[in-house]
């Protein structure tokens, strides 16, 4: 895997006393940070003001009396086309195809992995190519027939058939990430524990998956945020009762009726990104490990 | 049974998911999406062979022309503004300044949203009637103008700055931690020698990087490839069919517009130009030299 490590601290030159490079450079990095935050605090205070104070048209002014009023709306009664229950449904129905399927893609994953990287019985390497050109193709190309073949199978438009395409989709990233995390694993360890007599689920299940905690660390934040994120399976294999958070709050954005109402739409928002945003927050460096390694680099 | 034979039955039994699913799930649905695009069909598969109609019709519709051009100038904004900015972020923040931490925070969260909220959040800033553009003009800038949200002529350039915005982060991830991984060492030669600093960025560390930067775009490339539900928060494919992705074609060709043939066609087109690009790369990249003996 990529080595990762910002801890290692800077390398660029050593700077000189403040100058007006320094200045411009600290200038720099303040007008990119407010780039990046403006979004992030638009949507906050919008979503703390009613609708009159909107309508002014002072996209930055803070809230004259904020209130939580969009939030609570946004949160139980917003409109999703027809039905008014808020986005609260979508969490729910994103929290249950979320553990799932986070679940069943790190195990296949990390099996898959682990078989590729010490055992590599015949076909291995086809296998492993065709698993990799999958990651990148286009999901365009296998929706219609997987839709078909989910639906011979009574999974179409169903929670568990949309964890199974997380699963399918997940494979490619969560295998390559246990194959390079195993094969940074020195092989005489697994050697001497052939000479034990370990077999294969012995060898997985008490020497390698003890080691595994931090590439399923890593593996868990990537499907954390990648499912939570999720929009295309959700909208195509989850049907109308299961849609996801994401779904939802396009539909409530996008397709509402009469006048929009601004202040919840930006709760809603708000929302549906915290759960990313707070394992963002809250992992730190090792998103950041998370998607180097996903980087793809053998 | 052999020991060792069932040693190795046992690995290939614990690979038979994975098995199943690039046999049915990958391979089996290309094909069967390839099949479907040389036929006439419509709401259902027919087996009613028309050679590659589909494909002239596809190129012939202005729709899919649109989005084609589209994705190559979202994609060449896309690319190019997040390689150039990530880059600048990750030179600045290597600088030995102060709360580097809080900076390198601020400059990746967005990469943790969903492109659903991105496109959203950018909706609702540049909207013309309560957004920025009225917001300037009530500070007494009363003629100032950014509508680009509405004119058809430029909404796809405001989807690549959501792009950028979202996605700089990652490359500047990438390339800090490239960064961290140059000699300190090369810094005390170009001092001695009085060699200027953006002359040892330019002319030694971008070599040095070069690894990184391909990797940064291999990762973006696929995300432009993939680029649908940022159109669909930010534009739906509008005004018209401005800011219309061949990702988004498909789909409502696919589960609207219920024309089968032409939505295979077009999403075979689309898997053959990704393949074309990656297949060397990826050859390159993993099955260059066979690995150690295993």
């Amino acid at each position: 895997m990529t080595s990762v490590d910002l801890a290692a601290g800077p390398s660029g030159p050593r700077p000189k006393r403040l100058t007006a490079g320094r200045v411009g450079l600290y200038a720099f990095l303040v007008i990119a940070a407010l780039f990046f935050l403006i979004p992030l605090y638009v949507m906050i205070i919008t979503s703390l003001k009613p609708m009159s104070e909107i309508r002014l048209g002072n996209l930055f002014a803070l809230p004259s009396d904020p209130s939580f009023y969009a939030w609570a709306k946004a949160w139980s009664s917003a409109c999703t086309g027809l039905n008014c229950d808020g986005i609260h449904v979508g969490m729910l129905n994103s929290v249950k195809i979320l553990i799932p399927s986070v679940i069943v893609s790190i195990s296949v994953g990390a099996v898959t992995g682990y078989a590729l990287s010490f055992w590599r019985p015949k076909g291995s390497n086809f296998l492993f190519a065709v698993l990799l050109l999958g990651a990148f193709i286009p999901y365009q190309v296998f929706l219609y027939p997987l839709v078909r073949m989910l639906s011979i199978v009574s999974l179409y438009n169903s929670i568990p058939g949309v964890v199974f395409v997380h699963s399918i989709f997940g494979l490619p990233l969560m295998t390559l990430l246990f194959r390079n995390f195993y094969a940074g694993i020195p092989i005489d360890l697994f050697k001497a524990a052939r000479v034990d007599g370990g077999g294969f689920w012995a060898i997985f299940l008490r020497l390698m998956l003890p080691l595994s905690t931090p590439i399923i660390v890593v593996a868990a934040i990537l499907q954390i945020t990648g499912i939570w994120n999720d929009f295309l399976f959700g909208l195509i294999f989850a049907g109308r009762e299961n849609f996801p958070m994401t779904v939802q709050l396009n539909n409530i954005v996008n397709s509402s009726f009469g006048e929009k109402e601004y202040n919840v739409n930006m709760a809603a928002t708000i929302l549906t990104a915290l759960v990313p945003l707070f394992v963002y927050f809250v992992s730190g460096r090792w998103f950041v490990r998370g998607i180097a390694s996903g980087a793809v680099k053998g | 049974m052999n020991p060792r034979l069932k040693r190795f039955w046992s690995a290939q039994l614990a690979l038979t998911p994975a098995w199943l699913i690039v046999i049915f799930a990958y391979i089996g649905t290309i094909l069967w999406t390839v099949q479907i695009s040389f036929t006439s069909s419509k709401v259902f598969p027919v087996s009613n062979y028309v050679g590659f109609a589909q494909y002239s019709r596809l190129f012939a519709s202005d729709r899919w022309m649109i989005s084609v051009n589209n994705l190559f100038i979202f994609g060449g904004l896309f690319i190019v503004g997040c390689l150039v900015i990530g880059f600048l972020l990750a030179v600045f923040l290597d600088q030995r300044i102060r709360a580097e931490s809080m900076f390198r925070t601020i400059f990746l969260y967005p990469y943790a949203l969903s492109f659903i909220v991105t496109g959203l959040v950018w909706q609702w800033t540049l909207n013309p009637t309560l957004g920025i553009q009225q917001t300037v003009r009530n500070w007494g800038f009363e003629s100032f103008t950014f509508d680009w949200l509405t004119r058809g002529d430029r909404a796809i350039y405001v989807v690549a700055l959501a792009g950028i915005w979202q996605s700089s982060g990652l490359v500047m991830a990438i390339l800090l931690a490239g960064l961290r991984g140059v000699d300190g060492e090369l810094w005390k030669a170009a001092k001695v020698d009085g060699i200027p600093t953006w002359r040892v960025y330019l002319h030694v560390v971008i070599p040095i990087l070069a690894p990184m930067f391909v990797t940064a775009t291999v990762l973006l490339a696929t995300a432009v490839v993939k680029v649908y539900d940022l159109v669909v928060a930010l534009t739906n494919g509008g005004p018209g069919i401005s800011t219309e992705v061949p990702a988004k074609f498909v789909i409502e060709y696919l589960f609207q517009r219920q024309n089968l043939g032409l939505a295979t066609a077009a999403s075979t087109v689309m898997m053959i130009t990704v393949l074309c690009v990656l297949a060397p790369w990826l050859y390159w990249q993993y099955f260059r030299q066979p690995r150690s003996a295993r």
